[in-house]
């Protein structure tokens, strides 16, 4: 009865509450008073509190917990753990180098593929495509959003491998051997292997942002150009671009940080061999792998620790990417919130 | 002068047109890797999802047959967990954010979500191994179902807050004039107009997490059989088929692309799901 009536009543008294038109501090303070649950409103407030907590809390967890688990690592090794390229569990000698550099230049080979692919999808999506293609388009994206890293990296290993080692890999040591890039001996399983899954997995993230971005830029700016004879691709190019490229920014770097952690379809793909080859068709090794392949197998404390410290490593590039790809991203929609305004 | 004019326009047509050909063959490019996926995953799988693959057990190593029953049902109980841990936390925190709470201090709690949808999957992994493995003394489903809700609570957080932020202030404002006290509005009146999308944020994190490996690499570790107590090793349908994928046997590559097809077909139904959700309502606030 309670609950039944109540709709009907609200149609009725939004009415009325609108045009009373109570500013909301006064109101709640009002209500406060009235109200003859006081207890349950300052147990619900404080109950709601203490679950948003929860994400400062996670992030104190994850920082407190992988620099305990390499703390003995971390004293051991110092600050050579970061430059040094020894990974010798036998010997207990551990050097992240090659880890961090796997990881920098697949993410790197991820970018330069994914980048321009992304911004330019996005901006066929919001200026240059036909509007009954839009949405279906999108839809497709966020599909392939969907799909699970390891489900790319079963499909990596088995088709597009020996796909790249029968065709594009033969061509690309043709046409650049000459460079250190593209030498030595074809393998398959590859850095520039690891860097093409990943660009496929943050195409969508980056075109997608990248595409919110893009809505976000007034009409008012296309408008402009158009008024003074711009073609499509110069009101794009000139009002559009131009306006949104610290936005755009923000989505590349956010699509590093993704890059930068992804684990799973890479683990399969690079190869999995610690060394530094200039070859991108060498196989190559990224931090998230490393934890992945090696974590249940350190028998050793200092192994786990190390493992742990890769972790850390690899938990403190990600966040301070991140940080940096929100501040961009921030910036932009508090600005064009405040323009909304004005 | 006139005809140099006119020539410059016609390079400029040409220009724009040539452009709008480059942004068209890129979104083409972004798109195929779904349909290559999609044409291997149904040429090398759906041969071999059958009664067998859906109810037995994995044969034993080396011999031919048996299926992935139990990393399926693994799947669903860790997921069961993770939903329990990941779903009232995510929501009412994303209730805290959108009804309570100052501006300054709601914009560093939605950065630090946002900076934690950012962390990569195989580092929540690594936390709860130390938080969780290490402590009580090895892998179990306990541990990979927290992996996986933690891993919820951001996502869910932020799809709450949003659509809960869309309810129309006159709602929360006529059960006050009523009388209704705030906790209550906010429960009865706000929650119950933004259900909808709020289901919408929790199926999609579900669906996301659903398909997560690395998280489960070294928590709930996999297991061959079936899972007797949460406090064991327990098998996933993305574990499993990474185990079989980078297996040396035939007859596994085989059953990896089967349980990946069954996978990608469990997500795509969630998501087709929720498509069906939103788009039924789209012309109403949530």
């Amino acid at each position: 009865m309670y609950r039944s009536g109540l709709p009907l009543l609200i149609k009725v008294l939004s009415f009325m509450a609108i045009a009373a038109s109570i500013a909301v501090e006064e109101r709640s303070v009002q209500v406060r008073m009235a109200s003859p649950s006081r207890f349950g409103d300052k147990a619900f407030e404080w109950l709601t509190l203490a679950m948003a907590l929860a994400v400062v809390v996670l992030v104190i967890l994850i920082g407190w917990q992988l620099w305990i688990g390499s703390s003995v690592a971390i004293k051991k090794f110092g600050f050579h753990f970061l430059v040094t390229s020894t990974w010798d569990p036998v010997a207990e000698q551990f050097g992240a180098l090659p880890f961090i550099y796997g990881t920098l230049v697949s993410s790197l080979i991820a970018l330069l593929i994914a980048v321009p692919l992304s911004i330019a999808t996005a901006a066929y999506l919001t200026e240059l495509a036909p509007l009954w293609i839009r949405q279906p388009l999108v839809s497709l994206i966020e599909m392939l959003a969907a799909i699970p890293s390891v489900i790319l990296g079963l499909w990596g290993i088995f088709v597009m491998i020996p796909w790249l080692r029968d065709y594009p890999f033969p061509f690309l040591k043709r046409l650049f051997g000459w460079t250190p890039f593209f030498s030595g001996p074809i393998y398959g399983p590859s850095m520039l292997a690891g860097g093409i899954i990943i660009a496929i997995m943050i195409l969508p993230i980056i075109t997608s942002v990248s595409r919110e971005i893009l809505r976000s830029v007034p009409n008012l700016q296309r408008e402009a150009a158009y008024a003074l004879g711009a073609t499509r691709w110069e009101a794009t190019r000139i009002a559009v671009f131009s306006y949104a490229k610290k936005g755009l920014f923000g989505a590349v770097i956010l699509g590093l940080g993704r890059a930068l952690g992804e684990t799973m379809a890479v683990t399969m793909v690079i190869g999995n061999t610690p060394q530094i080859a200039a070859s991108l068709l060498k196989p190559g090794y990224t931090l998230a792998s490393v934890i992945a392949n090696e974590f249940t197998e350190a028998t050793t404390d200092m192994y786990l620790q190390a493992l742990f410290e890769i972790g850390l490593v690899l938990f403190g590039i990600t966040i301070l990417v991140n940080l940096l790809a929100q501040l961009l991203l921030r910036t932009i929609t508090t600005t064009s919130a405040t323009r909304a305004v004005q | 002068m006139h005809l140099e004019r006119a020539d410059n326009h016609t390079w400029r047509k040409i220009k724009s047109a040539l452009a709008s050909t480059i942004a068209f063959v890129s979104a083409i490019l972004v798109i195929s890797p779904l349909g290559l996926v999609f044409f291997h995953l149904l040429v090398n799988g759906a041969g071999s999802v059958n009664w067998d693959f859906l109810t037995k057990l994995p044969a034993p190593v080396g011999a031919v047959g048996g299926g992935m029953a139990n990393a399926i049902v693994g799947s669903l109980e860790l997921l069961a967990f993770a939903g329990v841990i990941g779903i009232p936390i995510g929501v009412l925190g994303g209730v805290y954010l959108a009804e309570y709470g100052s501006a300054r201090i709601n914009s560093v709690l939605r950065f630090l979500a946002d900076v934690l949808n950012g962390v990569p999957s195989i580092t929540w992994g690594v936390v709860v191994y130390g938080l969780v493995v290490l402590r009580f003394k090895g892998f179990s489903a306990y541990a990979g179902g927290l992996a996986l809700g933690l891993i919820m609570i951001p996502l869910i957080l932020r799809t709450t807050e949003e659509v809960v932020l869309l309810v129309p202030n006159g709602y929360r404002e006529a059960a006050l004039a009523l009388g209704v006290s705030r906790w209550k509005t906010i429960v009865h009146i706000v929650m119950k107009t933004a259900s909808r999308g709020i289901i919408t944020g929790i199926l999609l994190a579900l669906a996301r997490v659903g398909g997560e490996t690395a998280p489960l690499l070294f928590t709930a570790f996999g297991n061959r059989f079936w899972n007797h107590s949460l406090s064991q090793p327990i098998a996933a349908l993305p574990l499993q088929v990474f185990t079989y994928a980078i297996s040396p046997y035939d007859d596994w590559h085989r059953q990896a692309w089967a349980g990946a097809l069954v996978l990608v077909t469990g997500i795509f139904c969630v998501n087709v799901l929720v498509r069906i959700l939103t788009r039924g309502h789209a012309a109403s606030v949530v």
